[in-house]
């Protein structure tokens, strides 16, 4: 039997509004679990990656471009001014210190990308960590996708910021498909100005460690963002997405979906969407959804909503969290149905997902995810197709 | 024409307080085309027997046979039971979130038939049948279960037995918490069945008043895990009037 339960949304410690924001790893004071923002993390993995000292060599990960006509990139060194807004946790901003250059990818103003932009980064190995920055900008009125994709074995700390100027519509697709032993935080932050719209899908299936914390906010009205995250955590793996939508400016839209599978021991998702509406958004439109499945004994999810609304003259604002577990109930199901057992599991997990699936425009991204998926089921139930 | 053969099956059923012996040796005999109806109170075993033969892992049989044309069913797992030609309307079907009707019944035809049905009948058959059991086009897109009433449940499970075709059907009180109304549909769907396939039907209940509409060829009563009195319908008929006590003592009632 599926239990669903309804979770309401948690009072967070402190208005996401008073969140510090800094450049500075200084302001920031050491993560401990009794931290909102560290709580459901285990510390211990991403330690490398929480202090500026042990980025100490040239790191080897690989960045690796294929652009479409329209698209440029360059590579900067030397400082960058932050273009989207200032590191909020102490992975982010160790980070955004720790990288030497940053790769610059730009959508020229009015061009529309018949195909993907894709960069692929391959990671430095485990030995010592990494650090990168990538800078997406989509400008006024250019329409485009750009898939990011995440391989290899990584200790990488991240930034990605992302600028959607007035007018401009940009998709991102991140993949990260880490091969085991990996640890990769990254601090994706997004603007997105007047009329624009970004939809950002994270799909995040590898590595032993990954924590990605998407924020946006909008640098005019009409703006719309839409989050979508996709995970599959098996054993031993934590598998953290923390999102943060800020309705600064009146009459934009957000969407949050977020699904997760879960499966084997010490299996670990942990879903935090928090969304603020400001007193003088008037005119929000805000939804976000979290659920997970839990396909064995073992795994844990955490998921929890934040939404704060600070005036009344909202479009709509609501949330949804909910944890379901596939049983022995539903399998004997649709096995007596004459469905064979793996088959089963490949019906409902494929079910649960598809919806974000057919969101995803790439083909050959989309593809590749479902084949991930099946990989993931033959991985953990013996099974083999 | 088939035979379903279930010879001195002793099954208990895993509980929190340990193994629990259910059916203490029951012989049943269902050939195609004949309904038996299997009535009996509350705790008589009567549901344990349908979890039996399609093999539910909370059941286990512990002596006896059953046999399916000769094939050993408890060899068979419980996939390999659908489509050796069993099915089982449940008492409480199971919700299963993000599998639509339209492909959980595809999927379930393509496995119990071996073979994908063709596309351009298919669709005007499922049509047909939910149109027949009065299930709004609707449902073919929700979610398997996933927000149905109790008698949308049992509709969708006469649903599948109708597009399946399987040998035979046991029906495990899927008369229980249906209106009136809904108990005919349910009823008509299961007759039509009888009616267009060879299909062996053993209906399980408590009352009697599904009997109004389907009319069993036999009448097995089940008291404390085994069958305790066998007859034709006119066995219903005295249960009707006469309830179970006679089975169980001063002050047992059909309820």
């Amino acid at each position: 039997m599926t239990v669903y339960s309804e979770r309401p949304a948690a009072i967070p410690a402190g208005s996401r509004a008073e969140r510090l924001t800094s450049f500075r790893p200084a302001d920031f004071p050491a993560p401990t679990r009794a931290l909102e923002e560290w709580r459901f993390t285990p510390l211990s993995r991403f330690r490398p990656l929480l202090d500026e000292a042990s980025f100490v060599e040239p790191c080897d990960s690989q960045v690796t471009l294929d652009l479409p006509p329209g698209a440029d990139a360059a590579i900067t060194t030397g400082p960058m001014a932050g273009q989207a807004g200032a590191p909020g946790d102490r992975a982010a901003v160790v980070a955004w210190n720790a990288a030497k250059d940053t790769t610059v990818l730009t959508i020229a103003q009015g061009q529309r990308l018949a195909e993907a932009a894709t960069v692929g980064v391959r990671g430095g190995g485990l030995d010592r960590p990494c650090a990168r920055h990538l800078l997406i900008r989509a400008e006024a009125g250019s329409s485009a996708t750009v898939v990011l994709e995440y391989a290899g074995p990584a200790l990488l700390s991240e930034t990605v910021e992302i600028v959607v100027d007035d007018g401009a519509d940009l998709t991102i697709v991140t993949v990260q498909d880490w091969e085991a032993g990996s640890v990769h935080a990254a601090s994706h932050r997004a603007v997105v100005g007047a009329e624009a719209r970004l939809k950002h899908i994270c799909v995040t299936l590898g590595g032993d460690a990954v924590r990605i914390t998407p924020d946006a906010e909008f640098r005019g009205e009409g703006g719309e963002v839409e989050f979508v995250g996709l995970y599959f955590a098996d054993a031993g793996q934590h598998l953290e997405h923390r999102l943060f939508v800020d309705h600064n400016q009146p009459r934009c839209k957000s969407r949050v979906t977020y699904k997760g599978a879960l499966q084997g021991q010490d299996a670990h998702a942990v879903w935090v969407g928090d969304v603020l509406i400001q007193a003088h958004a008037e005119g929000t439109d805000t939804y976000e959804l979290n659920r997970n499945l839990v396909l064995t004994k073992g795994a844990r999810a955490d998921s929890v909503p934040n939404l704060e609304i600070e005036t009344g003259e909202i479009e709509g604002a609501g949330h949804a969290s909910a944890t379901g577990r596939f049983d022995d109930e539903q399998l004997f199901y649709l096995m007596s149905r004459g469905v064979p057992e793996d088959e089963a599991r490949r019906l409902v997990v494929r079910g649960f997902f598809g919806e974000l699936i057919d969101q995803i425009e790439v083909p050959a991204v989309r593809a590749r995810l479902i084949a991930a998926i099946d990989g993931e089921l033959e991985l953990t139930m013996g099974v083999s197709s | 024409m088939a035979t379903l053969e279930i010879r001195d099956l002793h099954v208990m059923v895993e509980t929190k307080e340990g193994d629990k012996p259910i059916l203490r040796g029951v012989d049943l005999t269902i050939n195609s085309g004949q309904t038996h109806a299997i009535m009996g109170p509350n705790g008589s075993g009567k549901s344990t027997l349908a979890a039996a033969i399609m093999g539910h892992p909370r059941y286990t049989v512990t002596a006896g046979t059953i046999r399916l044309d000769g094939a050993d069913v408890l060899e068979m797992s419980v996939d390999e039971r659908a489509r050796a030609g069993l099915f089982l309307a449940m008492q409480y079907p199971v919700e299963v979130a993000g599998v639509s009707v339209a492909n959980f019944l595809r999927t379930a035809k393509t496995a119990v038939a071996g073979q994908a049905p063709a596309l351009r009948t298919w669709g005007k058959e499922v049509k047909t049948a939910m149109d027949n059991l009065r299930i709004d086009a609707a449902f073919a897109e929700r979610s398997v279960n996933e927000g149905f009433s109790g008698g949308e449940k049992k509709r969708h499970e006469i649903l599948q037995l109708e597009l399946l075709k399987p040998k035979f059907a046991i029906l495990d009180e899927t008369d229980s918490g249906l209106d009136i109304d809904a108990l005919r549909v349910v009823s008509e769907g299961v007759n039509r069945a009888l009616e267009n396939t060879d299909v062996g039907v053993l209906l399980i209940t408590h009352y009697t008043r599904i009997l109004r509409y389907i009319n069993p060829d036999y009448v097995h009563v089940f008291v404390d895990g085994r069958i305790a009195e066998e007859g034709g319908p006119e066995l219903a008929e005295r249960l009707e009037t006469e309830g179970y006590v006679r089975y169980l003592g001063v002050g047992a009632t059909m309820n």
